[in-house]
Protein backbone atom coordinates (compact mmCIF):
# COMPACT_ATOMS: atom_id res chain seq x y z
CA UNK A 1 0.00 0.00 0.00
CA UNK A 2 1.31 3.44 -0.84
CA UNK A 3 1.88 6.17 1.71
CA UNK A 4 -1.10 8.08 0.38
CA UNK A 5 -3.39 5.09 0.67
CA UNK A 6 -2.08 4.33 4.17
CA UNK A 7 -2.68 7.90 5.29
CA UNK A 8 -6.15 7.93 3.77
CA UNK A 9 -7.01 4.69 5.51
CA UNK A 10 -5.64 5.96 8.80
CA UNK A 11 -7.78 9.06 8.54
CA UNK A 12 -10.77 6.88 7.81
CA UNK A 13 -10.10 4.71 10.85
CA UNK A 14 -9.78 7.69 13.18
CA UNK A 15 -13.04 8.98 11.76
CA UNK A 16 -14.83 5.69 12.32
CA UNK A 17 -13.50 5.32 15.83
CA UNK A 18 -14.50 8.86 16.62
CA UNK A 19 -18.10 8.13 15.71
CA UNK A 20 -17.92 5.42 18.37
CA UNK A 21 -20.55 3.06 17.06
CA UNK A 22 -18.45 -0.05 17.17
CA UNK A 23 -18.27 -3.08 19.39
CA UNK A 24 -15.23 -3.42 21.61
CA UNK A 25 -13.84 -6.18 19.44
CA UNK A 26 -14.33 -4.19 16.26
CA UNK A 27 -12.80 -1.09 17.75
CA UNK A 28 -9.78 -3.03 18.99
CA UNK A 29 -9.19 -4.47 15.54
CA UNK A 30 -9.41 -0.99 14.01
CA UNK A 31 -7.25 0.50 16.71
CA UNK A 32 -4.53 -2.03 16.12
CA UNK A 33 -4.78 -1.44 12.39
CA UNK A 34 -4.58 2.31 12.96
CA UNK A 35 -1.48 2.10 15.12
CA UNK A 36 0.16 -0.07 12.51
CA UNK A 37 -0.70 2.51 9.85
CA UNK A 38 0.77 5.33 11.94
CA UNK A 39 4.00 3.39 12.19
CA UNK A 40 3.93 2.58 8.50
CA UNK A 41 3.28 6.18 7.47
CA UNK A 42 6.05 7.44 9.69
CA UNK A 43 8.51 4.89 8.40
CA UNK A 44 7.60 5.56 4.81
CA UNK A 45 7.86 9.29 5.18
CA UNK A 46 11.22 9.02 6.89
CA UNK A 47 12.74 6.52 4.51
CA UNK A 48 11.41 8.06 1.31
CA UNK A 49 14.04 9.52 -0.96
CA UNK A 50 13.71 12.09 -3.62
CA UNK A 51 14.66 10.79 -7.04
CA UNK A 52 15.44 13.26 -9.78
CA UNK A 53 15.33 12.20 -13.40
CA UNK A 54 15.77 14.00 -16.64
CA UNK A 55 13.94 13.36 -19.86
CA UNK A 56 16.46 13.04 -22.63
CA UNK A 57 16.21 12.33 -26.27
CA UNK A 58 18.17 9.54 -27.83
CA UNK A 59 17.76 8.52 -31.46
CA UNK A 60 14.51 10.39 -31.61
CA UNK A 61 13.22 8.49 -28.59
CA UNK A 62 12.49 10.14 -25.29
CA UNK A 63 13.64 8.35 -22.15
CA UNK A 64 14.22 9.03 -18.50
CA UNK A 65 17.63 9.13 -16.92
CA UNK A 66 18.89 9.90 -13.44
CA UNK A 67 19.70 13.55 -13.17
CA UNK A 68 22.43 14.85 -10.92
CA UNK A 69 21.96 18.34 -9.67
CA UNK A 70 23.41 20.41 -6.91
CA UNK A 71 20.42 19.38 -4.87
CA UNK A 72 22.77 17.61 -2.49
CA UNK A 73 23.68 20.96 -1.05
CA UNK A 74 20.22 21.14 0.42
CA UNK B 1 17.37 60.80 -77.61
CA UNK B 2 15.47 58.68 -80.05
CA UNK B 3 13.97 55.34 -79.21
CA UNK B 4 16.22 53.77 -81.80
CA UNK B 5 19.11 53.52 -79.32
CA UNK B 6 17.33 51.76 -76.49
CA UNK B 7 14.46 50.10 -78.30
CA UNK B 8 10.85 49.96 -77.06
CA UNK B 9 9.58 47.84 -74.15
CA UNK B 10 6.17 46.47 -73.84
CA UNK B 11 4.59 47.23 -70.47
CA UNK B 12 5.10 43.68 -69.44
CA UNK B 13 8.71 43.62 -70.54
CA UNK B 14 9.37 46.81 -68.64
CA UNK B 15 7.70 45.51 -65.55
CA UNK B 16 9.75 42.34 -65.71
CA UNK B 17 12.90 44.40 -66.12
CA UNK B 18 12.08 46.49 -63.08
CA UNK B 19 11.21 43.35 -61.18
CA UNK B 20 14.50 41.76 -62.00
CA UNK B 21 16.32 44.80 -60.59
CA UNK B 22 14.22 45.01 -57.45
CA UNK B 23 14.25 41.33 -56.62
CA UNK B 24 17.90 40.79 -57.25
CA UNK B 25 18.50 40.25 -53.58
CA UNK B 26 19.33 43.66 -52.27
CA UNK B 27 15.87 43.95 -50.66
CA UNK B 28 15.56 40.40 -49.45
CA UNK B 29 15.40 39.53 -45.75
CA UNK B 30 14.61 43.06 -44.81
CA UNK B 31 13.13 44.38 -41.58
CA UNK B 32 10.95 47.44 -41.93
CA UNK B 33 9.29 49.42 -39.17
CA UNK B 34 5.91 51.00 -39.74
CA UNK B 35 2.23 51.15 -38.90
CA UNK B 36 -0.40 48.88 -40.35
CA UNK B 37 -3.28 50.36 -42.30
CA UNK B 38 -5.85 49.08 -44.76
CA UNK B 39 -5.55 45.63 -43.28
CA UNK B 40 -7.53 42.90 -45.03
CA UNK B 41 -7.61 39.33 -43.85
CA UNK B 42 -8.71 37.76 -47.10
CA UNK B 43 -10.85 34.64 -47.20
CA UNK B 44 -8.06 32.97 -49.14
CA UNK B 45 -6.01 33.15 -45.93
CA UNK B 46 -3.63 35.78 -47.29
CA UNK B 47 -3.27 39.06 -45.44
CA UNK B 48 -2.99 42.36 -47.26
CA UNK B 49 -2.06 45.65 -45.68
CA UNK B 50 -0.21 48.87 -46.18
CA UNK B 51 2.75 49.65 -44.04
CA UNK B 52 3.16 53.36 -43.62
CA UNK B 53 4.93 56.03 -41.75
CA UNK B 54 4.51 59.80 -41.83
CA UNK B 55 5.84 60.18 -45.35
CA UNK B 56 5.55 56.90 -47.23
CA UNK B 57 3.52 53.79 -47.83
CA UNK B 58 4.48 50.26 -48.72
CA UNK B 59 2.14 47.56 -50.01
CA UNK B 60 2.51 44.33 -48.12
CA UNK B 61 1.17 40.83 -48.60
CA UNK B 62 1.52 38.01 -46.15
CA UNK B 63 0.66 34.66 -47.68
CA UNK B 64 -1.19 32.26 -45.48
CA UNK B 65 1.65 29.77 -45.13
CA UNK B 66 3.66 32.50 -43.42
CA UNK B 67 0.66 33.92 -41.59
CA UNK B 68 -0.03 30.71 -39.70
CA UNK B 69 3.05 31.32 -37.56
CA UNK B 70 1.81 34.70 -36.43
CA UNK B 71 1.69 35.01 -32.65
CA UNK B 72 -1.00 37.67 -32.73
CA UNK B 73 -3.48 39.08 -35.21
CA UNK B 74 -2.69 42.16 -37.19
CA UNK B 75 -4.79 45.23 -36.58
CA UNK B 76 -5.20 48.58 -38.19
CA UNK B 77 -2.94 51.14 -36.54
CA UNK B 78 -0.64 48.56 -35.00
CA UNK B 79 3.05 49.46 -34.90
CA UNK B 80 5.02 46.55 -36.21
CA UNK B 81 8.28 45.31 -37.57
CA UNK B 82 7.77 43.36 -40.76
CA UNK B 83 10.26 40.98 -42.24
CA UNK B 84 10.24 39.99 -45.89
CA UNK B 85 11.44 40.24 -49.44
CA UNK B 86 10.81 42.79 -52.14
CA UNK B 87 8.51 41.69 -54.93
CA UNK B 88 6.75 43.22 -57.89
CA UNK B 89 3.13 42.45 -58.65
CA UNK B 90 3.28 42.41 -62.41
CA UNK B 91 -0.40 42.66 -63.22
CA UNK B 92 -0.72 45.93 -61.33
CA UNK B 93 2.80 47.16 -61.73
CA UNK B 94 3.25 47.78 -58.06
CA UNK B 95 6.07 46.78 -55.87
CA UNK B 96 5.24 45.17 -52.61
CA UNK B 97 6.82 43.42 -49.70
CA UNK B 98 6.25 39.69 -49.38
CA UNK B 99 6.00 39.51 -45.63
CA UNK B 100 7.33 36.43 -43.85
CA UNK B 101 7.07 37.59 -40.25
CA UNK B 102 5.48 40.38 -38.30
CA UNK B 103 6.40 41.34 -34.76
CA UNK B 104 4.88 43.89 -32.51
CA UNK B 105 7.07 46.93 -32.38
CA UNK B 106 7.75 48.05 -28.85
CA UNK B 107 6.27 47.12 -25.52
CA UNK B 108 3.02 48.91 -26.14
CA UNK B 109 2.38 46.65 -29.08
CA UNK B 110 3.34 43.57 -27.11
CA UNK B 111 0.75 44.50 -24.51
CA UNK B 112 -1.76 45.01 -27.24
CA UNK B 113 -1.06 41.57 -28.63
CA UNK B 114 -1.22 40.17 -25.11
CA UNK B 115 -4.58 41.78 -24.42
CA UNK B 116 -5.87 40.62 -27.75
CA UNK B 117 -5.00 36.99 -27.16
CA UNK B 118 -6.12 37.12 -23.57
CA UNK B 119 -9.56 38.39 -24.59
CA UNK B 120 -9.85 35.82 -27.31
CA UNK B 121 -8.95 32.90 -25.06
CA UNK B 122 -11.14 34.21 -22.26
CA UNK B 123 -14.06 34.27 -24.68
CA UNK B 124 -13.31 30.70 -25.61
CA UNK B 125 -13.41 29.76 -21.95
CA UNK B 126 -9.80 28.67 -21.60
CA UNK B 127 -9.49 30.47 -18.27
CA UNK B 128 -12.76 29.18 -16.87
CA UNK B 129 -12.58 27.65 -13.39
CA UNK B 130 -14.65 24.76 -14.74
CA UNK B 131 -11.63 23.56 -16.66
CA UNK B 132 -9.19 23.75 -13.78
CA UNK B 133 -7.95 20.32 -12.80
CA UNK B 134 -7.48 19.44 -9.17
CA UNK B 135 -3.94 18.93 -7.98
CA UNK B 136 -3.21 15.55 -6.42
CA UNK B 137 -2.76 15.77 -2.65
CA UNK B 138 0.30 13.54 -2.65
CA UNK B 139 1.97 13.55 -6.04
CA UNK B 140 4.40 10.70 -6.56
CA UNK B 141 6.17 12.17 -9.53
CA UNK B 142 6.35 15.75 -10.64
CA UNK B 143 7.34 16.88 -14.09
CA UNK B 144 9.36 20.06 -14.18
CA UNK B 145 9.60 21.91 -17.46
CA UNK B 146 12.07 24.74 -17.34
CA UNK B 147 15.50 25.77 -18.42
CA UNK B 148 18.37 23.47 -17.38
CA UNK B 149 20.37 26.55 -16.53
CA UNK B 150 19.27 29.22 -14.16
CA UNK B 151 17.98 29.30 -10.64
CA UNK B 152 14.45 28.10 -11.34
CA UNK B 153 15.21 24.39 -11.44
CA UNK B 154 17.44 24.67 -8.42
CA UNK B 155 14.81 26.58 -6.46
CA UNK B 156 12.13 24.04 -7.30
CA UNK B 157 14.32 21.05 -6.46
CA UNK B 158 15.42 22.67 -3.22
CA UNK B 159 11.92 23.35 -2.01
CA UNK B 160 10.61 19.95 -3.11
CA UNK B 161 13.56 18.23 -1.45
CA UNK B 162 12.95 20.04 1.79
CA UNK B 163 9.20 19.55 1.89
CA UNK B 164 8.39 16.14 0.57
CA UNK B 165 10.15 13.10 -0.90
CA UNK B 166 8.67 13.22 -4.36
CA UNK B 167 10.21 11.97 -7.58
CA UNK B 168 11.02 14.57 -10.15
CA UNK B 169 11.15 14.27 -13.88
CA UNK B 170 12.92 17.21 -15.38
CA UNK B 171 12.55 18.08 -19.03
CA UNK B 172 14.96 20.69 -20.30
CA UNK B 173 12.90 23.37 -21.97
CA UNK B 174 13.75 26.51 -23.85
CA UNK B 175 11.90 29.31 -22.07
CA UNK B 176 13.14 32.32 -23.93
CA UNK B 177 13.66 33.30 -27.54
CA UNK B 178 12.22 32.22 -30.84
CA UNK B 179 12.06 28.49 -30.12
CA UNK B 180 10.68 28.86 -26.61
CA UNK B 181 7.00 28.49 -27.48
CA UNK B 182 7.60 25.38 -29.52
CA UNK B 183 9.85 23.91 -26.85
CA UNK B 184 7.30 24.53 -24.08
CA UNK B 185 4.53 22.95 -26.13
CA UNK B 186 6.71 19.94 -26.80
CA UNK B 187 7.67 19.56 -23.14
CA UNK B 188 4.04 19.60 -22.10
CA UNK B 189 3.17 17.03 -24.75
CA UNK B 190 6.07 14.77 -23.79
CA UNK B 191 5.31 15.00 -20.07
CA UNK B 192 1.72 14.08 -20.85
CA UNK B 193 3.03 10.78 -22.12
CA UNK B 194 4.86 10.04 -18.87
CA UNK B 195 3.47 9.06 -15.50
CA UNK B 196 3.91 12.39 -13.75
CA UNK B 197 0.99 13.47 -11.54
CA UNK B 198 1.67 17.13 -11.94
CA UNK B 199 3.66 19.55 -14.09
CA UNK B 200 5.44 22.67 -12.95
CA UNK B 201 6.03 25.02 -15.84
CA UNK B 202 8.54 27.57 -14.68
CA UNK B 203 10.64 30.47 -15.67
CA UNK B 204 12.43 33.17 -13.77
CA UNK B 205 11.63 36.83 -14.01
CA UNK B 206 12.33 38.93 -17.04
CA UNK B 207 11.00 41.60 -19.35
CA UNK B 208 7.77 41.10 -21.21
CA UNK B 209 9.82 40.15 -24.24
CA UNK B 210 11.70 37.56 -22.22
CA UNK B 211 8.45 36.06 -20.98
CA UNK B 212 6.80 36.29 -24.33
CA UNK B 213 6.69 32.58 -25.09
CA UNK B 214 4.29 32.20 -22.16
CA UNK B 215 1.90 34.57 -23.90
CA UNK B 216 1.72 32.56 -27.08
CA UNK B 217 -1.48 30.95 -28.17
CA UNK B 218 0.07 27.55 -28.88
CA UNK B 219 1.47 27.46 -25.36
CA UNK B 220 -1.87 28.46 -23.90
CA UNK B 221 -3.62 25.70 -25.82
CA UNK B 222 -1.03 23.11 -24.89
CA UNK B 223 -1.57 23.96 -21.21
CA UNK B 224 -5.32 23.84 -21.68
CA UNK B 225 -5.18 20.47 -23.41
CA UNK B 226 -2.81 18.93 -20.92
CA UNK B 227 -4.31 15.86 -19.26
CA UNK B 228 -2.01 16.45 -16.30
CA UNK B 229 -2.58 19.42 -14.00
CA UNK B 230 -0.14 22.25 -14.54
CA UNK B 231 1.17 24.81 -12.08
CA UNK B 232 2.57 27.81 -13.85
CA UNK B 233 5.31 29.81 -12.23
CA UNK B 234 6.45 32.38 -14.69
CA UNK B 235 8.42 35.43 -13.76
CA UNK B 236 7.87 37.35 -10.58
CA UNK B 237 4.84 37.86 -8.49
CA UNK B 238 3.71 40.83 -10.56
CA UNK B 239 4.07 39.16 -13.94
CA UNK B 240 0.90 37.65 -15.27
CA UNK B 241 1.30 35.69 -18.46
CA UNK B 242 -1.45 34.04 -20.44
CA UNK B 243 0.04 30.71 -19.39
CA UNK B 244 -0.75 31.73 -15.81
CA UNK B 245 -4.40 32.26 -16.66
CA UNK B 246 -4.79 28.94 -18.43
CA UNK B 247 -2.80 26.91 -15.92
CA UNK B 248 -4.70 25.00 -13.27
CA UNK B 249 -2.92 27.01 -10.62
CA UNK B 250 -0.70 30.03 -10.90
CA UNK B 251 2.19 30.26 -8.49
CA UNK B 252 3.79 33.64 -7.92
CA UNK B 253 7.30 32.17 -8.09
CA UNK B 254 8.91 28.82 -8.92
CA UNK B 255 9.59 28.20 -5.21
CA UNK B 256 5.96 28.87 -4.45
CA UNK B 257 4.99 26.43 -7.20
CA UNK B 258 7.00 23.74 -5.44
CA UNK B 259 5.30 24.59 -2.16
CA UNK B 260 1.89 24.33 -3.77
CA UNK B 261 2.81 21.07 -5.47
CA UNK B 262 3.56 19.00 -2.39
CA UNK B 263 2.53 18.83 1.23
CA UNK B 264 5.07 19.76 3.85
CA UNK B 265 6.87 16.82 5.39
CA UNK B 266 6.82 18.42 8.83
CA UNK B 267 3.15 19.23 8.64
CA UNK B 268 2.51 15.72 7.44
CA UNK B 269 4.58 14.35 10.28
CA UNK B 270 2.51 16.35 12.72
CA UNK B 271 -0.65 15.26 11.01
CA UNK B 272 0.29 11.60 11.39
CA UNK B 273 1.31 12.13 15.01
CA UNK B 274 -2.01 13.86 15.62
CA UNK B 275 -3.88 11.01 14.00
CA UNK B 276 -1.97 8.56 16.20
CA UNK B 277 -2.83 10.55 19.30
CA UNK B 278 -6.45 10.76 18.32
CA UNK B 279 -6.43 7.03 17.75
CA UNK B 280 -5.03 6.34 21.21
CA UNK B 281 -7.23 8.93 22.88
CA UNK B 282 -10.31 7.53 21.18
CA UNK B 283 -9.48 4.01 22.15
CA UNK B 284 -8.65 5.00 25.73
CA UNK B 285 -11.98 6.78 26.01
CA UNK B 286 -13.75 3.86 24.44
CA UNK B 287 -12.18 1.42 26.90
CA UNK B 288 -12.99 3.81 29.79
CA UNK B 289 -16.61 3.92 28.68
CA UNK B 290 -16.72 0.17 28.43
CA UNK B 291 -15.15 -0.15 31.84
CA UNK B 292 -17.61 2.14 33.56
CA UNK B 293 -20.45 0.41 31.79
CA UNK B 294 -19.08 -2.88 33.05
CA UNK B 295 -18.86 -1.49 36.58
CA UNK B 296 -22.49 -0.52 36.34
CA UNK B 297 -23.39 -4.00 35.28
CA UNK B 298 -21.22 -5.51 37.97
CA UNK B 299 -23.05 -3.49 40.61
CA UNK B 300 -26.19 -5.20 39.49
CA UNK B 301 -24.84 -8.64 40.40
CA UNK B 302 -22.99 -7.90 43.66
CA UNK B 303 -23.05 -10.86 46.23
CA UNK B 304 -24.62 -8.74 48.98
CA UNK B 305 -27.56 -7.98 46.79
CA UNK B 306 -27.66 -11.52 45.63
CA UNK B 307 -27.91 -12.80 49.24
CA UNK B 308 -30.52 -10.21 49.99
CA UNK B 309 -32.54 -11.42 47.12
CA UNK B 310 -32.06 -14.97 48.22
CA UNK B 311 -33.13 -14.23 51.80
CA UNK B 312 -36.26 -12.68 50.52
CA UNK B 313 -37.06 -15.87 48.70
CA UNK B 314 -36.28 -17.97 51.77
CA UNK B 315 -38.54 -15.87 53.92
CA UNK B 316 -41.29 -16.13 51.42
CA UNK B 317 -40.95 -19.87 51.31
CA UNK B 318 -40.89 -20.07 55.13
CA UNK B 319 -43.97 -18.01 55.25
CA UNK B 320 -45.71 -20.26 52.79
CA UNK B 321 -44.66 -23.29 54.82
CA UNK B 322 -46.01 -21.78 58.01
CA UNK B 323 -49.28 -20.86 56.45
CA UNK B 324 -49.56 -24.29 55.00
CA UNK B 325 -48.86 -26.00 58.37
CA UNK B 326 -51.28 -23.89 60.29
CA UNK B 327 -54.05 -24.32 57.81
CA UNK B 328 -53.49 -28.07 57.77
CA UNK B 329 -53.60 -28.06 61.60
CA UNK B 330 -56.83 -26.20 61.58
CA UNK B 331 -58.30 -28.56 59.08
CA UNK B 332 -57.19 -31.53 61.19
CA UNK B 333 -58.87 -30.06 64.29
CA UNK B 334 -62.13 -29.72 62.49
CA UNK B 335 -61.90 -33.22 61.15
CA UNK B 336 -61.05 -34.53 64.63
CA UNK B 337 -64.08 -32.87 66.12
CA UNK B 338 -66.21 -34.27 63.38
CA UNK B 339 -64.72 -37.67 63.97
CA UNK B 340 -65.42 -37.48 67.69
CA UNK B 341 -68.99 -36.58 67.06
CA UNK B 342 -69.40 -39.48 64.72
CA UNK B 343 -67.62 -41.77 67.18
CA UNK B 344 -70.15 -40.86 69.91
CA UNK B 345 -73.01 -41.69 67.66
CA UNK B 346 -71.32 -44.90 66.72
CA UNK B 347 -70.92 -45.75 70.36
CA UNK B 348 -74.61 -45.37 70.88
CA UNK B 349 -75.36 -48.10 68.41
CA UNK B 350 -72.46 -50.34 69.37
CA UNK B 351 -73.28 -53.92 70.58
CA UNK B 352 -70.75 -53.33 73.30
CA UNK B 353 -73.15 -50.89 74.95
CA UNK B 354 -75.84 -53.51 74.80
CA UNK B 355 -73.52 -56.07 76.43
CA UNK B 356 -72.76 -53.68 79.27
CA UNK B 357 -76.45 -53.49 79.95
CA UNK B 358 -76.53 -57.31 80.54
CA UNK B 359 -77.18 -58.66 77.12
CA UNK B 360 -74.87 -61.17 75.49
CA UNK B 361 -74.03 -62.42 72.02
CA UNK B 362 -73.80 -66.04 71.18
CA UNK B 363 -71.63 -67.32 68.42
CA UNK B 364 -71.68 -70.87 67.16
CA UNK B 365 -68.26 -72.45 66.96
CA UNK B 366 -66.19 -73.13 65.13
CA UNK B 367 -67.61 -70.80 62.45
CA UNK B 368 -68.42 -67.99 64.91
CA UNK B 369 -71.80 -67.55 63.27
CA UNK B 370 -74.21 -65.41 65.13
CA UNK B 371 -76.88 -67.38 66.96
CA UNK B 372 -80.16 -65.52 66.66
CA UNK B 373 -82.68 -68.32 66.44
CA UNK B 374 -83.17 -71.65 68.11
CA UNK B 375 -82.62 -73.34 64.80
CA UNK B 376 -79.16 -71.91 64.62
CA UNK B 377 -77.78 -74.47 67.07
CA UNK B 378 -78.17 -78.15 67.79
CA UNK B 379 -77.59 -80.14 70.92
CA UNK B 380 -73.89 -80.68 71.74
CA UNK B 381 -72.88 -77.75 69.53
CA UNK B 382 -70.09 -75.68 70.98
CA UNK B 383 -70.89 -72.01 71.37
CA UNK B 384 -69.09 -68.96 72.59
CA UNK B 385 -71.05 -66.41 74.60
CA UNK B 386 -69.74 -62.93 74.57
CA UNK B 387 -70.53 -60.87 77.65
CA UNK B 388 -69.47 -57.40 78.58
CA UNK B 389 -66.10 -58.39 79.97
CA UNK B 390 -65.28 -61.76 78.36
CA UNK B 391 -66.29 -65.00 76.62
CA UNK B 392 -67.84 -68.12 77.97
CA UNK B 393 -67.47 -71.43 76.15
CA UNK B 394 -70.46 -73.71 76.52
CA UNK B 395 -71.97 -76.83 75.10
CA UNK B 396 -75.60 -76.89 74.17
CA UNK B 397 -77.30 -79.38 76.44
CA UNK B 398 -80.81 -78.80 75.37
CA UNK B 399 -82.88 -76.29 73.46
CA UNK B 400 -86.41 -75.18 73.66
CA UNK B 401 -88.35 -73.07 71.39
CA UNK B 402 -90.53 -70.38 72.86
CA UNK B 403 -93.98 -70.30 71.56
Amino acid sequence: MSFEESLKELEGIVDTLEKGQLSLDESLVLFEQGIKLVRKCNTKLKSAQQKVEQLIEENGEVKEEPFEVAINQV
Amino acid sequence: MGFETKGIYTVHEFTLAVKSVLTRGQFNDTWIRGEISNFTNHSSGHRYFTLKDKNSQLHCVMFKWYGKNLKFELEHGMKVLVFGDMDVYEQKGVYQLKVRDVRPDGIGELYKAYEQLKNKLAMEGLFSPDHKKTLPRFPKKIGVATSPTGAVLHDILTVLGRRYPVNILFIPTVVQGDNAGQSIVRSIDVLNKTKVDLIILGRGGGSIEDLWAFNEETVARAIFNSRIPIISAVGHETDFTIADFVADIRAPTPSAAAEIAVPDRLELDNHITRLGQMLIENQRRFVEDMKSHLTDLEDGVKPRLFVEGLTRYIRFIDDLTRRQTSSIGRLMGVKQALLNAHAGKLDAVSPLGTLSRGYSITLKLPGKTLVQRIGDVDRSDEVSIIVSDGKIRCNVNDKEECK
